[in-house]
């Protein structure tokens, strides 16, 4: 049964529509989990002990880091698909990701930056916080200058796919081992966020902004992807029906 | 804000400047690739015709 | 694809002795990267105060860098040569493993431009200041260090096989991948500098090359089909 669901969805006409229909219900969950998120964390969350109000850059810092690192799982995994079972909708869905995923780890970067600014003194330290989005920022990009230099976009999309699957494998060892060697020379002077310890007033706010970002993405990526179909089936019969409907 | 006013601020901004871009982005390539098509629907029927 | 009487260690054998001898036919093609990394390793104390005390401090980082850049430039000999007059789409059709030929021409690949570095290694770290009761450690670490970059390496030069001029394409796509060699050689040779243990860094230095030794024959064989499309 689920095979008829895997390979429906994987059908580049119904994928299309239904990616049409389905955008609005990600998108407007995503407006109103981060509007209460925000209400929250900005206007009902008191100061931190020890962080004062600068602890409020977290409700776009951690949703930033987050949608960095599970963009690049999803990337990695249709690209997977798409090699797998020759998905032209999973490798679809691949391409989408990866804008997205390269400026919110930018974006991640900026707010870490400007997060460490009040903690550290510095704007920049190398902790492993930062020094992993670093990296994988580097990853992101080699991603898509490979894609864009292959002109061909079946091979292109085939290139990156292993591409992304080598750096998914390899994401955990470089995290790790950038804490390894971050513990080896820093002072604990790490950025704590200290999840377990927050009091509720603080996490629901957060919780809410990683839901909204989350379903933010699912609107993006089901956008994005319906014209990345279109570029993929150049000749479908599909295409004007489905031009007309919008 | 304590004085952090001007680490916060601007992170909001950053995040909304990227949170709307790629929006921008997404509906624009969407738009790119649905005008490419109707263009080579067209061509295609113009050489299918002649 | 026909059922070959050859078995593979016997195809995989001659596939290496005919790499050997072309590229000793061209030596100095092979010695390229290593005279590459002698030149990086010296422009550090160059660049600094050159009392050997200090160069210990910066040793493994001029070190590794070096290694990671030399590898990088050497990965244009493995596959370039032989995807340009075909070589390569016959060993793809020839009814031998795919990816063990690809992982043979790697291995020749690294013997010729990999272990010099090995060799060469240890006496560049003395002229930046190693003691000499550390030459066996950072031995032992660039042989790890260098066998996993020529796994990885390959790979990129493999997905980058069909573009021309790929050098900062293929840096980029293999240099944060081989983060992890270069976080945990570096921190081997630096003990090894200072005289203490080597044993964590290396052990890990090792299981990375086995993982991309396991990951290496697979991802190896896919870019190389895609680039020969």
């Amino acid at each position: 049964m689920a095979w008829v669901w895997f390979h429906r969805f994987g059908s580049p006409p119904h994928f299309y529509r239904l990616a049409r229909r389905l955008a609005p219900w990600f998108g407007w969950p995503a407006a109103i989990l981060c509007l209460a998120g925000l209400i929250g964390g900005l206007g009902l969350a008191p100061p931190d002990y020890q962080q004062g109000d600068g602890f409020r850059i977290i409700y776009v810092h951690a949703p930033s880091a987050w949608l960095s690192l599970m963009v690049y799982v999803v990337m990695a995994t249709s690209a997977a698909v798409g090699l797998i079972w020759r998905m032209n909708v999973a490798h679809a869905v691949a391409a989408s990701c990866a804008p997205i995923g390269a400026s919110f780890t930018a974006l991640a970067l900026a707010t870490g930056m400007l997060y460490g600014r009040p903690m550290w003194g510095t704007y920049w330290e190398w902790d492993p916080r930062l020094t992993s989005e670093l990296l994988l920022l580097f990853l992101y990009l080699g991603y898509m200058a490979l894609r864009s230099a292959i002109d061909d976009v079946a091979r292109a999309d085939r290139a990156s796919a292993v591409l992304a699957i080598v750096g998914v494998v390899d994401v955990p060892i470089i995290h790790y081992s950038v804490i390894w060697w971050n513990s080896l020379h820093q002072a604990p002077t790490v950025m704590k966020f200290g999840r377990p310890s927050m009091p509720a007033s603080m996490l629901v706010p957060l919780l809410l902004m990683l839901a909204g970002f989350t379903c933010y993405f699912g609107a993006l990526l089901l956008t994005r992807a319906r014209g990345e179909i279109l570029r993929r089936e150049r000749n479908a019969h599909w295409i004007s029906a489905a031009l007309e409907e919008g | 804000m304590g004085g952090y006013a001007r680490y916060v601020w601007p992170s909001y901004g950053l995040t909304a400047v990227v949170v709307g871009l790629n929006i921008f982005w997404a509906r624009r390539s969407l738009r790119q690739a649905q005008r490419e098509a109707r263009r080579r629907l067209a061509a295609n029927k113009v050489a299918g015709a002649s | 694809m026909s059922e070959s009487r050859v078995g593979f260690i016997a195809a995989a054998a001659s596939l290496m002795g005919r790499d050997l001898r072309l590229a000793l036919r061209r030596a100095g093609d092979s010695l390229l990267p290593v005279g590459f990394f002698i030149v990086v390793t010296t422009l550090y104390p160059l660049a600094l105060d050159p009392s050997l005390s200090s160069l210990r401090d910066i040793a493994p980082a001029a070190l590794w860098v070096g290694a990671l850049l030399s590898s990088l430039l050497a990965l244009d000999l493995l596959f370039r040569d032989d995807a340009q007059d075909g070589a390569l789409e016959q060993l793809a059709l020839c009814g031998q493993s795919f990816a063990g030929l690809l992982l043979a021409k790697t291995a020749v690949h690294w013997l010729l431009t990999g272990l010099p570095l090995v060799l060469v290694g240890p006496l560049i770290a003395i002229t930046l200041g190693a003691p000499y009761a550390a030459m066996a450690g950072i031995l032992a670490a660039l042989l790890l260090g260098t066998v996993a970059l020529s796994l990885i390496g390959a790979v990129g030069a493999g997905l980058t096989l069909s573009l021309r001029r790929n050098g900062p394409l293929l840096a980029l796509l293999v240099l944060p991948l081989a983060i992890p060699v270069l976080i945990f050689g570096a921190r081997a040779t630096a003990l090894a500098v200072q005289g203490e243990a080597i044993a964590a860094p290396l052990y890990l230095l090792a299981a990375i090359a086995v993982l991309f030794a396991t990951l290496s024959p697979w991802a190896l064989a896919a870019a190389v089909r895609i680039g020969l499309e």
